[in-house]
């Protein structure tokens, strides 16, 4: 690492993280004046952007490279106050929570209390959502059955496809002229609403060469002024760069990073999407720039790496946005899963593998920061070194890169209906999330609690926690005398949530088409300009919405425990069952050992493993295919982020011996410390699970350290890894960390400050994890190596 | 898991015994008693059950090594019959190698070499590798830290010199028992007098057996021991090689 990069890198890691109004101020502005009521809503909200665009302060460290921020300073993070408006008390909280704070200035506060709060009251899209929605919609996200991806954030999950790297902004503004001027008039009923969305394209594309051109000129003022002749010239190069990109298309390595650098920055200023924006295939996007400057002679290796350091740094600088009431108090992170894709295969199909995927390889390793994340995608046509190379920089313990299946990727987006080529050119967003990068707009709609249902079925349809009876009323369990009539109720519960949920995505998806377009995300998403439709009124090419089940480990294993215990083996009666789950299995150690003698899932034993996989079928079959309201369809995905802690807290005790609040099982890992076999037969069990009907699973190993020592257990670990690709599983993750660390990090935070852990699709730091999240980690078992 | 009477571990994702990604099944029952000996809970002899059919135990540890399959065939692996020592039960040892064979799976035996030569013999013919361990020659010390005679292990070793199976030899590296130089040469001159092997595993002691003892009530030969350091280890290996030997650390 140069000083450049060092002084950089420091930079970034001490600075402490701001809320900036600079953003809110300056749409409230042109909400209040600029904005003529004669404008239709996506021209109003591209004239939006453009405002903030060409009035937000410009940004410029002399070191860097790669310039642009979306806040006034590095980790200054704006607000969104038209999705969700943050209260004084919002704002207090995210001053002084201990972990994860947000520093709020007094100058900040002040202009929230006096413009910004009294402006936006009452019309925020999170207000329209909640007004919009039913009361059994209201019950069941009350009573934590789902939770809403939109209530905070705006739809995204979304990755940059190739289109910038072959059009310039100037290209795509003659694409949008050549549209407008094939409007039938005559014949097409939304010729004038289409001409509105191509005209909000257009001031989009505007509004970020504006932009751009404004850091050339601050660049060249700055050079004339700068005596230092090695610095001046970097100054006019970087001038040179902006001046060019993204009006035009990038011809240089140091171009094509700048170029998308500039749209990540627009895109999130624009609105606040989910997972920020993402550069996608980034070896596969970049390499023709980068083995054309090294062949020219115009870029060497060592530069190319600084290049890409400063690129990295660019991702640290940008925080999560900040949320809003009680998520405000428990959401912990500041990652905002941005997840670079490297490897897999080329767009004709062969190994993808290239030099600079191993120079990213190097930056990920040296740079070690938790922002952007990192994965690579694994094809049967890579190379093992590609994957040690991987596994080398996961054994330091930093949870990065992730390791996902090419082939199991390509075959989920063929099955759901997308071409060979842009299933080929797709990836993983976000946590683990398959899309075609750049021409599908994949929402996550919200986490699904399948565990919680089961707790609502044994009580006839009531939610024992805010009593009230927000299920259908499918019986007594008591009265139950096979497993078939208990799980057929189960089933009756999750179809009428699951009813409930599609519903209100539909409303709150219609919604945010009306209100809220996003004109510069739709002009870089293929096919959004040929059809003259926002991204969020289904104008990509392909429009998916997810509903992310959580807790499989956990309800397989309640499943399990009741037909073993209560039909199979008669262990138990259902009622003395029911009445322990009520008293929390208060002094009934007997009854614990029972129901922990039921099998288990992860343990490549089929009596559970059938049941998991029931369950997964029936909420597939009972989700996918659905239509939504952009003309796409509903699919599952199986994670849960950190949400299986959340989800765990308002549940009650289950029939697997889980008590009251403990977390469930997180993604499709299976419960903390059941699976007893060791990796092989977790991978067997998960790998029972049809990974290839979802749009993304996410598994979690935790390996001790000795588990990477030597070449003989990294070449094992490429065989486990290809084993289980070779099962169509999606993707796996690895925590490599001993318990002992773990609980002397609990216990003397100080001193482990530095210490990354996987969490579920992202790392991040463990003492800033609250304590549920540090335990249910430390409780996942630990594989040993023989 | 399917572990019995006859097995008393069964451990999936073994990459130390033998080649690749392994199940390793542990026999119950060892006619020696290593002082270092990772698994003191297998050397009493199994317990005597009436008349249990063999082809059905096999059966059932037949379906606990399949479940792994695809690891082995990606990672050139396959099942380890480990122990204790497998030898002590030929009926149920052959019935599982005949198996693995039909079915393709890559077998190797663990042996302390402290057994029936016969057995051992007909062994060979089933089996991909045999693991086979040299700790000491000294007739005085293999009886003081193993608890038989070494005349066996040496002679049975001589006799598998003159098959075709193949053998991996395994040095188990203990400190103040099997280190010293004295020993390590005289194990040299008699693997090249006396037989064709000229390539060694050097398996370094580490502890991880050492929490048994206590819960066995077995006394721990080994406290206070420290795995030998990494410079002891590459200077046994050295000592391998001048020799001509071709040295690997660990299994």
């Amino acid at each position: 690492m140069n000083s450049r990069i060092k002084n950089l890198r420091t930079k970034t890691r001490e600075k402490e993280v701001t809320v900036s109004h600079e953003r809110a101020n300056l749409i409230t502005d042109f909400f209040k004046t600029h904005v003529s009521i004669n404008e239709s809503i996506p021209v109003q909200r591209a004239l939006c952007l453009k405002h903030v665009l060409e009035n937000k302060k410009i940004f410029i460290d002399a070191n860097e490279l790669i310039v642009g921020e979306r806040g006034p300073e590095p980790k200054a993070v704006p607000t969104y106050p038209e999705i969700c408006l943050h209260s004084l008390e919002d704002l207090e909280v995210l001053d002084s929570r201990l972990k994860v704070p947000y520093k709020v200035s007094e100058e900040t506060t002040a202009i929230y209390k006096e413009k910004i709060i009294p402006f936006w009251k009452g019309k925020t899209i999170r207000e329209k959502i909640f007004a919009a929605m039913e009361d059994q919609w209201i019950d069941s996200f009350n009573a934590g059955i789902f939770t809403e991806f939109q209530e905070q954030r705006s739809p995204g999950h979304t990755a940059g496809g190739e289109l910038i790297y072959q059009k310039g902004f100037n290209d795509l503004k003659t694409d949008i002229e050549q549209y407008l001027e094939n409007i039938d008039f005559f014949e097409d009923k939304n010729a004038l609403e289409k001409k509105e969305i191509l005209n909000s394209f257009d001031i989009a594309a505007d509004a970020l060469i504006a932009f751009a051109n404004r850091h050339a000129d601050e660049l060249e003022f700055r050079a004339k002024g700068e005596k230092d002749s090695k610095q001046k010239l970097e100054f006019e190069n970087m001038a040179r760069v902006c001046r060019r990109v993204p009006a035009n298309k990038p011809e240089t390595f140091h171009e094509a990073l700048q170029y998308y650098w500039f749209l990540h920055v627009g895109i999130i200023t624009e609105l606040n999407p989910w997972d920020a924006y993402n550069p996608g295939r980034f070896d596969q996007n970049f390499y023709p720039f980068y083995k054309r400057d090294i062949e020219n002679g115009t870029l060497t290796r060592e530069a190319a790496k600084e290049l890409l350091c400063c690129f990295w740094i660019k991702f640290h600088n940008h925080p999560a946005p900040p949320k809003v009431g009680v998520t405000a108090k428990e959401s912990n992170t500041y990652v905002d899963f941005c997840l670079i894709n490297l490897g897999g295969v080329t767009k004709d199909n062969q190994d993808g593998v290239n030099e600079l995927t191993y120079l990213t390889l190097d930056v990920i390793e040296e740079m070690r920061l938790l922002q952007p994340s990192s994965m690579i995608q694994v094809s049967r046509k890579n190379p093992d070194r590609f994957i040690k190379r991987a596994l080398k920089i996961i054994a330091t313990g930093f949870g990065q890169p992730s390791v996902f299946n090419t082939d199991a990727i390509i075959q989920e987006m063929i099955l759901h209906g997308k071409s060979v080529e842009d299933a080929r050119k797709a990836g993983a967003s976000g946590c683990v999330e398959a899309g075609a990068f750049g021409k599908e707009c994949y929402i996550l709609t919200g986490y699904f609690n399948l565990p919680k249902i089961l707790e609502i079925t044994l009580h006839n349809g009531l939610d024992p926690r805010t009593k009230k009876q927000i299920g259908l009323k499918t019986g007594d369990p008591k009265t139950f005398d096979t497993f078939e009539q208990l799980f057929d109720a189960y089933k009756t519960q999750l179809e009428h949530f699951i009813d409930i949920k599609i519903k209100g995505s539909n409303i709150i998806e219609q919604i945010n088409a009306k209100y809220m377009p996003v004109p510069l995300l739709s002009l870089v998403t293929e096919d959004c300009i040929k059809n003259a439709k926002d991204y969020n009124q289904g104008g990509a090419r392909y429009n998916t919405s997810y509903i992310q089940g959580v807790g499989m480990g956990t309800i397989a294993d309640c499943f399990s425990s009741l037909k073993y215990n209560v039909y199979d083996e008669e262990n138990i009666s259902m009622e003395k069952l029911l009445d322990a789950l009520k008293k929390n299995f208060e002094e009934n150690d007997f009854l614990l050992y029972r129901l922990d003698q039921a099998p288990k899932y992860g343990n490549d034993n089929d009596y559970a493993d059938e049941i998991l996989k029931t369950i997964f079928k029936v909420f597939h079959g009972l989700v996918t295919e659905r239509p939504n309201a952009k003309g796409g369809v509903y699919r599952i995905n199986l994670l849960s982020t950190t949400c299986h802690v959340y989800f765990g807290e308002i549940t009650g005790a289950l029939p697997d011996g889980r008590k009251k609040g403990v977390p469930f099982s997180e993604g499709i890992s299976p419960v903390q410390g059941a699976d007893r076999c060791g990796p092989t037969a977790v991978l067997k069990s998960v790998a029972k699970i049809d990974h290839l009907k979802t749009g993304g699973t996410l598994l979690n190993q935790k390996f001790l350290p000795d588990f990477f020592k030597e070449k003989k257990e990294l070449q094992a670990l490429v065989h486990l890894i290809r084993s289980y690709f070779k099962m169509d599983g999606h993707h796996v993750q690895f925590n490599v960390v001993s318990e002992e660390t773990l609980r002397k990090a609990q216990k003397y935070p100080e001193n482990y400050q530095d210490l990354i852990v996987r969490v579920a699709g992202y790392s991040d730091y463990f003492v800033d994890l609250t304590v549920a999240l540090q335990e249910e980690i430390i409780l996942r078992t630990a594989h040993t190596s023989f | 898991m399917l572990e019995n009477s006859y097995v008393f571990k069964i451990q999936r994702y073994s990459i130390h015994d033998g080649p690749g990604i392994r199940t390793t099944l542990f026999f119950q029952g060892c006619p020696l008693s290593c002082h270092w000996c990772h698994n003191p809970e297998s050397q009493a002899k199994p317990l005597k059950t009436n008349g249990e059919d063999m082809d059905r135990v096999a059966a059932g540890l037949m379906e606990e090594i399949e479940k792994d399959l695809i690891f082995y065939d990606d990672s050139g692996g396959g099942v380890t019959f480990s122990g204790g020592e497998p030898l002590c039960q030929p009926q149920l040892l052959f019935r599982l190698l005949d198996q693995c064979r039909e079915k393709e799976i890559h077998t190797c035996v663990d042996t302390s070499g402290y057994g029936d030569a016969k057995i051992l013999l007909k062994v060979a013919k089933k089996v991909d590798l045999i693991l086979y361990d040299i700790k000491l020659i000294d007739e005085k010390a293999h009886k003081q830290y193993t608890g038989k005679s070494v005349a066996r292990v040496l002679d049975n070793l001589k006799q598998l010199s003159n098959q075709t199976a193949a053998v991996r030899l395994r040095f188990p590296l203990i400190p103040e028992m099997t280190d010293k130089d004295e020993n390590i040469d005289r194990i040299i001159v008699f693997l090249k007098e006396d037989t064709i092997y000229r390539d060694i595993h050097i398996l370094p002691f580490h502890r991880a057996g050492e929490g048994k003892y206590q819960s066995l009530s077995m006394k721990n030969y080994m406290e206070g021991i420290q795995p030998p350091s990494k410079k002891k280890v590459l200077n046994v290996k050295e000592q391998f090689e001048s020799s001509g030997f071709s040295v690997t650390i660990g299994g």
